[in-house]
Parts: C-alpha cells; sequence; structure tokens
C-alpha cells in the first residue's frame, strides 16, 4: 500500500497484552484518527476512553459549528474497538459489522468530545460493544452507541 | 451544481468531498482514498465511509425539502451504519434517498459504493427531525 504505517498487529503481537494508550500512539496519530487527533483518555477490564478536540474543519454545519455526525462515529468506533482488544487482552484484527449511534444533544461549538466504549460480551467472534460521548462530565452524555464487531482471525485483508 | 458545492461543509472539504454526478435527484457525493480516511492499512476508516454516508444524506435531504419550497433546517436523531465490505484504496461515492419526508421528520438511506453500485460497502440509516426556520 501507499502507506507506509506499520500494521497494528506487528506492533502488538498476540499474547502480548493489550495497552490501549500505546495503540493509541499508533492509532491516533496516522490515518483517520491521527487527522481526527484522536487522545487516549483511559481505560478499565472492559473500557477504553479516547477524545477528540473541536475544530472548524470537522463541522458539518457552519451556522451553529456543530461536529459532523461522522465525527463522533469514528471516536465511537476507535473507542469501542479498542474495548474489545482491551477486555481480551490482545490484539485480534476484527472488523467494525453494524454501529448506532443516537444523539441526545449536540457537542456545543468548541467543546472537545470524549467517547467510552465498553465491551460487554464476548463471543467467539462477535464483540458486542455500547458506549457513550460526553463533553467531560460522564453523567451528561451526548450520545449513545452499541454495535458489533467480527474478528476476522489472520484473514486481516 | 455549484450551489449545491457551497453546500459542501467544512467537514466534507477536510476530506476532499465533491459533488461527483446525480442519481434520481441526489447529489453523488465522491470522496478520494488518502491517509485521512485510512483506517487499518489499506482501507477506509468506517467513520470517513460514515462521514462520506451523512454528507450524502444531508444533500439529498436538502434538496428534498428544496424541492417543496420549504426552507427548514435539520437535525439529526440517529443513524445506523452497516459496514458490508472493506473500502479499498480507490475513489468511493455515495447517496443519500429521501425514503419519506414528513412534517417532522425524515427518514434517509445513504449507500457507499466503489467500482459497482450494486455492491455497497456500507449502508447508511438516518432520522432527521425537520426544524422549520423562524419566521423571518
Amino acid at each position: 500500500m501507499a502507506f507506509g504505517k506499520p500494521d497494528l498487529g506487528s506492533i502488538v503481537p498476540n499474547g502480548a497484552g493489550f495497552d490501549p494508550a500505546l495503540v493509541n500512539k499508533m492509532m491516533g496519530k496516522f490515518g483517520h484518527g491521527g487527522f481526527l487527533g484522536m487522545e487516549y483518555i483511559g481505560h478499565g477490564d472492559d473500557w477504553v476512553e479516547l477524545a477528540i478536540d473541536w475544530r472548524e474543519d470537522l463541522v458539518a454545519d457552519p451556522d451553529t459549528g456543530i461536529l459532523a455526525s461522522a465525527v463522533i462515529i469514528s471516536l465511537m468506533d476507535n473507542a469501542t474497538s479498542m474495548s474489545i482488544w482491551t477486555k481480551l487482552g490482545e490484539f485480534r484484527p476484527q472488523v467494525t459489522m453494524d454501529l448506532r449511534i443516537d444523539y441526545l444533544r449536540p457537542s456545543p461549538s468548541g467543546k472537545r468530545v470524549y467517547g467510552r466504549g465498553i465491551c460487554y460480551h464476548l463471543t467467539n467472534s462477535i464483540g458486542f460493544v455500547r458506549g457513550f460521548a460526553h463533553n467531560g462530565n460522564p453523567d451528561e452524555p451526548l450520545a449513545h452507541a452499541s454495535g458489533t464487531f467480527i474478528r476476522i482471525g489472520d484473514r486481516v485483508s | 451544481m455549484s450551489d449545491m458545492h457551497s453546500f459542501l461543509p467544512p467537514y466534507a472539504r477536510a476530506l476532499d468531498m465533491t459533488i461527483a454526478d446525480e442519481l434520481d435527484g441526489a447529489p453523488v457525493i465522491a470522496m478520494p482514498f488518502a491517509d485521512r480516511v485510512q483506517g487499518r492499512p489499506g482501507f477506509l476508516h468506517g467513520g470517513a465511509i460514515s462521514g462520506l454516508l451523512e454528507i450524502a444524506a444531508i444533500a439529498a435531504i436538502h434538496r428534498a425539502l428544496r424541492a417543496k419550497g420549504s426552507d427548514s433546517a435539520i437535525k439529526q436523531v440517529n443513524v445506523t451504519v452497516d459496514f458490508m465490505r472493506g473500502g479499498v484504496n480507490q475513489m468511493t461515492f455515495a447517496v443519500g434517498e429521501v425514503t419519506r419526508l414528513g412534517r417532522t421528520m425524515a427518514n434517509v438511506e445513504a449507500r457507499a459504493w466503489q467500482e459497482d453500485r450494486d455492491k455497497p460497502i456500507a449502508m447508511g440509516y438516518m432520522h432527521y427531525l425537520i426544524k422549520a426556520k423562524r419566521e423571518g
């Protein structure tokens, strides 16, 4: 491929444990995560929190300064995806099957957005996730997310 | 079409989206492959595909509202995205279809594809609130 970045699997070998802070150094630096400036905030056994700073070029409605809906989708996609690897304790190639976002309220112009992804169930091939986005107070969510990921073994491509 | 180009918001311009065509009265939005839309190496990020679907959906609903002579604003309530195929290193297209436009809400479906429109890489299903603009 034209973009010579290391594959995630090569820096996080299977069985070596999973460190979301370390992995986000790559996911938040290159590609779409890099474009959005995704930052690692924290994690637990089955959750990972990331954040994106408000930026003018991420706005979908210039009249209000409201971020594109897809910025929240990207944030929740990465946070929920990483919550699966965190719960698994290792990196395994997987792809998003589907993701649903409910927007409880808009994210105000200028405000940083946090996204917490939680893996609530794992089967042999599927990771079931949910999560929410907020502006700094998790008790005041701005969006809820739910979705599923399917692990694809070694068939990364 | 130039009026539609001015419609494209900052987010769409940042990802180099353009209006490529028109299909059944709705603009077809194109997005080139680049590092800034890449997820795992060689593939589009699901969030970038979702962004293309979103812009296509908004373009379709604006077009549908204007066809009714309405200048109402819209507010997204939710979205479900199905990811069906990996997006590879080539141009991606998306078009929205307003499946129902009522007075208070609209249902929109958006389809993203690369070479073959019959093989979508993702579908988005969105609900929007229709908000009457404050009377002037």
